[in-house]
C-alpha cells in the first residue's frame, strides 16, 4: 500500500472517527449527570442534520445550521422533561427501554416527516468535486471543516466543563449528586441542561458531517452503538478518553475495508465492543482497581 | 406436585381450539394464517420472559437466535447437494435418511438435507453460540448487558445481509415444509389447504412451551432465578449458583427463539435480514414489558395479540412507532405491565371486602 494511500484510509478513518468521538462525548455528559445512557443519541445528529436540510434552501448556510442545533437542543430538552425528570429513583432497565422508546419515536417521526430519502446538506465550501491536497492525498474541504467542528466542540466542552459555573456544576453532581445538592446545586436542572447540551453538539455534528455520509431517518442507531463503543472503550464517564477511542474505532473501520468485504464495515466496531466489554469493561484508559469497585 | 399450576395451560389448550372452532363457523379462515405465525413469535417472547422477568436479564439480541435458528435450517434445506452426491459422505447421510431428494419449482432435481436435520442442526448452534456469548455477556449488568446483547444482534444481521450463502439482502427463499412425521402428513407448511393442521401445530409447540416454562418457574430453578432478579448478592451468599442459572436461561431463551425462527421459516417458506433486525429484538421486549415482565402468561396474551394486529397491518406504516410508544408507555406509568397480577389482585381483594361489607350490612 502506498503511503498516498494509507493517508487517504487514515484520513477518512479520523473524519468517521471524530463523529463517533462526539457521540460518545454526548454519551458520557448524560451518563455522568444521570448515570444512564441515552439510547436516543443517535437520533440527535440525525434531526439535527435532517433540520438543516430541510432549512437550507431558505437560509444562509451557517443560520440553518444555527436554527438545527438550537430547535435539536430544545427537543432534547422536551425529552428529559416529558420522559425522565419526574421518575423517582427509576431502574436501570426501565430508563433504558425508555430511552430505546424515544428514539423509535424519534425516528419513525422523522421517517413521516422526511421520508426515506437519502438527503445531505450542501457543502460548508466548494462543491463535491472539489478537493484539498495534503501530502497527496486528494480529500474534500469538508473533512477538514468535520475534523475542525469536532475539534472545537472537544476543546470548548473541555472549558466549558473546568472554568463556567453551570459546567462546574455539572461536575459536581457527577461526582456526588448529594453533596451536589447540599452545595445548593439543582441537579434536576443539571441533568436537563446535559440532555439540551448534548442534543446541541450532536446537532452540530449530524450538520457537519452530512455533506460526507449523506442523511438518512434510520442512520442514527448504527451511530449511537458506535459512539457506545468509544465510550465504552475510553471507560465510560471520560470524554477525552471516549475522543481518543472514537478516533482509534474510526481508523480500524477504514483499515478494515482493506481486509475485510465492505459489508462487514460495521461488526468490526460491534465486535470489538463485545470484546470490550468480555475483557475489560472500564475501558482501554480506565484504571484496573477503579473498575474492580465498579459493577458492570 | 402442584397440579394447579396447570390449570392455565388445560384453558389455553381450550381456548386454542374454541378460536378454531369460532374462526371455522365465522367462516374467517385468512386469521388462522396470521394466529399460526403469532404463535411462532410468541415462543419467541416466552423465551425472553423466562430471561427478563425471573432472571432478571435483559436481551436485546433476541431476533439474533430467531434468525439462527431460521437461517440455519433455510440453508441446509435448500443447499443443493446434487455436485457432491457421489462422495461418501453424502452417500452416508442418504442411508440414514438425512438427505432428502426432491424438485424445486423448475423440477430440477434438488438434493437437501431433511428439515429434521435443519432443526436439530439449528439448535445445536445456537446452544453452541448461546454459551459461547453467554458466558462472558452474563457477567455484564444494566446498560452493559443491553449494549452487549444488541451488538449480538446487530452482528448477526450484518452476517446475514452480507454472506452470499445466506442471500444477502434477499435472504433465503423456497424453503421446503417440514415434515413432521412422514406417516400421518403432518407437515409445516404454509399451503392453505394445511391451514388448519398448521394452526394446531403451531399451537402444540406453543404449549409444550409454556409447560416447560411452568415446570420451570415453579421448581427449584425458577425459586433460584426469581432470587436472582430479587438481589444477585443475596441469592449468591444463600448459595444460589448465578451464573449457571442465568446462564441456563439465556441458553433456553435463545434456543424457543430459534425453534421459533426454524418453523416460521418452514411456514413461510422463506426468511430474509428483516428478521435479524434489533427493531424485531426490540418488539420482542416490549411484548415482554407489556405482559408484565415476570408473567408469562400476559406476555403470552400480549404476544398474540400484538404479533396478530401487527401481522394483520392493523398498525399501517405506524408499526415500530406504536411498539416504541408501548415501551414509554407502559415503563413510565406501569413499569409491572398490564397484566400484574397484584393489580388483578387487588381488584379481587377489593371486590371481597365490597362483599363482606354487605354481608355484614345485610343482617
Amino acid at each position: 500500500m502506498s503511503f498516498e494511500l494509507l493517508f487517504q484510509y487514515f484520513l477518512s478513518g479520523i473524519t468517521v472517527g471524530s463523529i463517533y468521538a462526539i457521540v460518545a462525548v454526548g454519551f458520557n455528559i448524560i451518563y455522568n449527570t444521570t448515570g444512564i445512557i441515552n439510547f436516543a443519541q443517535g437520533e440527535f445528529l440525525i434531526l439535527g442534520a435532517m433540520v438543516g436540510i430541510t432549512l437550507s434552501p431558505f437560509l444562509p448556510l451557517p443560520l440553518a445550521i444555527i436554527l438545527a442545533v438550537i430547535l435539536t437542543v430544545i427537543i432534547g430538552a422536551l425529552i428529559e422533561i416529558i420522559f425522565i425528570k419526574w421518575l423517582k429513583e427509576p431502574s436501570v432497565l426501565r430508563v433504558i427501554i425508555i430511552t430505546i422508546g424515544v428514539s423509535i419515536l424519534i425516528r419513525e417521526a422523522m421517517l413521516h416527516i422526511w421520508d426515506e430519502k437519502v438527503r445531505a446538506l450542501r457543502y460548508f465550501t466548494g462543491t463535491e468535486v472539489s478537493s484539498v491536497t495534503i501530502f497527496g492525498a486528494h480529500i474534500s474541504p469538508q473533512v477538514l471543516w468535520v475534523l475542525g467542528i469536532s475539534a472545537v466542540i472537544v476543546i470548548c466542552l473541555n472549558f466549558f466543563f473546568k472554568f463556567t459555573l453551570i459546567g462546574r456544576a455539572m461536575r459536581a453532581c457527577s461526582a456526588n449528586k448529594t453533596a451536589a445538592r447540599l452545595c445548593g446545586i439543582n441537579s434536576k436542572r443539571m441533568v436537563t441542561f446535559s440532555f439540551m447540551l448534548s442534543a446541541g453538539i450532536g446537532a452540530l455534528a449530524g450538520c457537519a458531517v452530512s455533506p460526507l455520509t449523506q442523511t438518512q431517518y434510520d442512520m442514527g442507531a448504527s451511530l449511537a452503538i458506535k459512539g457506545f463503543t468509544a465510550a465504552i472503550l475510553g471507560g465510560l464517564g471520560n470524554s477525552m478518553a471516549a475522543v481518543a477511542a472514537g478516533l482509534i474505532i474510526g481508523l480500524l473501520e477504514a483499515f478494515s475495508i482493506s481486509i475485510l468485504p465492505l459489508a462487514y464495515k460495521d461488526a468490526v466496531a460491534i465486535a470489538l465492543l463485545l470484546i470490550i466489554l468480555f475483557f475489560r469493561p472500564s475501558g482501554l484508559f480506565g484504571s484496573r482497581e477503579k473498575s474492580a469497585l465498579k459493577e458492570y | 406436585m402442584n397440579k394447579k399450576i396447570y390449570i392455565p395451560v388445560i384453558a389455553l389448550v381450550l381456548l386454542v381450539i374454541v378460536i378454531q372452532l369460532i374462526i371455522h363457523a365465522s367462516d374467517a379462515a385468512y386469521y388462522l394464517t396470521q394466529l399460526t405465525m403469532s404463535a411462532y413469535y410468541v415462543l419467541v417472547v416466552i423465551g425472553l420472559c423466562l430471561l427478563m422477568g425471573y432472571a432478571g436479564q435483559i436481551s436485546l439480541g433476541q431476533a439474533g437466535f430467531f434468525a439462527i435458528g431460521g437461517y440455519i435450517s433455510a440453508v441446509l434445506t435448500t443447499y443443493n447437494l446434487l455436485p457432491y452426491s457421489d462422495s461418501g459422505i453424502i452417500k452416508f447421510f442418504s442411508k440414514l435418511r438425512m438427505v432428502i431428494e426432491r424438485q424445486d419449482l423448475y423440477g430440477n432435481r434438488l438434493l437437501s438435507f431433511s428439515p429434521w436435520v435443519g432443526f436439530f442442526a439449528a439448535v445445536a448452534i445456537t446452544v453452541i453460540i448461546a454459551l459461547l456469548i453467554g458466558i462472558p455477556v452474563l457477567k455484564l449488568k444494566g446498560h452493559y448487558l443491553a449494549m452487549a446483547t444488541l451488538g449480538f444482534g446487530l452482528i448477526i444481521y450484518r452476517i446475514v445481509l452480507g454472506t452470499a450463502i445466506f442471500g444477502e439482502a434477499d435472504g433465503v427463499s423456497d424453503v421446503p415444509g417440514f415434515v413432521l412425521i412422514p406417516a400421518c402428513a403432518l407437515e409445516v407448511n404454509g399451503s392453505i389447504s394445511l391451514r388448519i393442521q398448521n394452526y394446531y401445530i403451531a399451537w402444540f409447540i406453543v404449549i409444550l412451551g409454556m409447560i416447560i416454562s411452568v415446570n420451570l418457574i415453579h421448581s427449584r430453578v425458577g425459586r433460584a432465578l426469581r432470587s436472582i432478579h430479587g438481589s444477585e448478592d443475596a441469592a449468591n451468599a444463600m448459595g444460589v449458583n448465578i451464573s449457571k442459572y442465568k446462564l441456563y436461561t439465556f441458553i433456553l431463551s435463545a434456543v424457543l427463539a430459534a425453534i421459533g425462527g426454524v418453523f416460521l421459516t418452514h411456514y413461510n417458506g422463506s426468511i430474509g435480514p428483516s428478521e435479524a433486525t434489533s427493531m424485531k429484538s426490540i418488539r420482542y421486549v416490549a411484548i415482554v414489558a407489556v405482559g408484565g415482565m415476570a408473567n408469562i402468561w400476559g406476555t403470552l396474551i400480549m404476544g398474540v395479540l400484538l404479533n396478530f394486529l401487527s401481522l394483520r397491518g392493523y398498525f399501517g406504516t405506524y408499526d415500530d412507532a406504536v411498539f416504541g410508544a408501548i415501551f414509554i408507555i407502559i415503563m413510565l406509568f406501569a413499569p409491572q405491565g398490564l397484566l400484574k397480577i397484584s393489580q388483578l389482585q387487588k381488584i379481587c381483594t377489593y371486590f371481597k371486602s365490597r362483599n363482606k361489607g354487605h354481608e355484614r350490612a345485610s343482617p
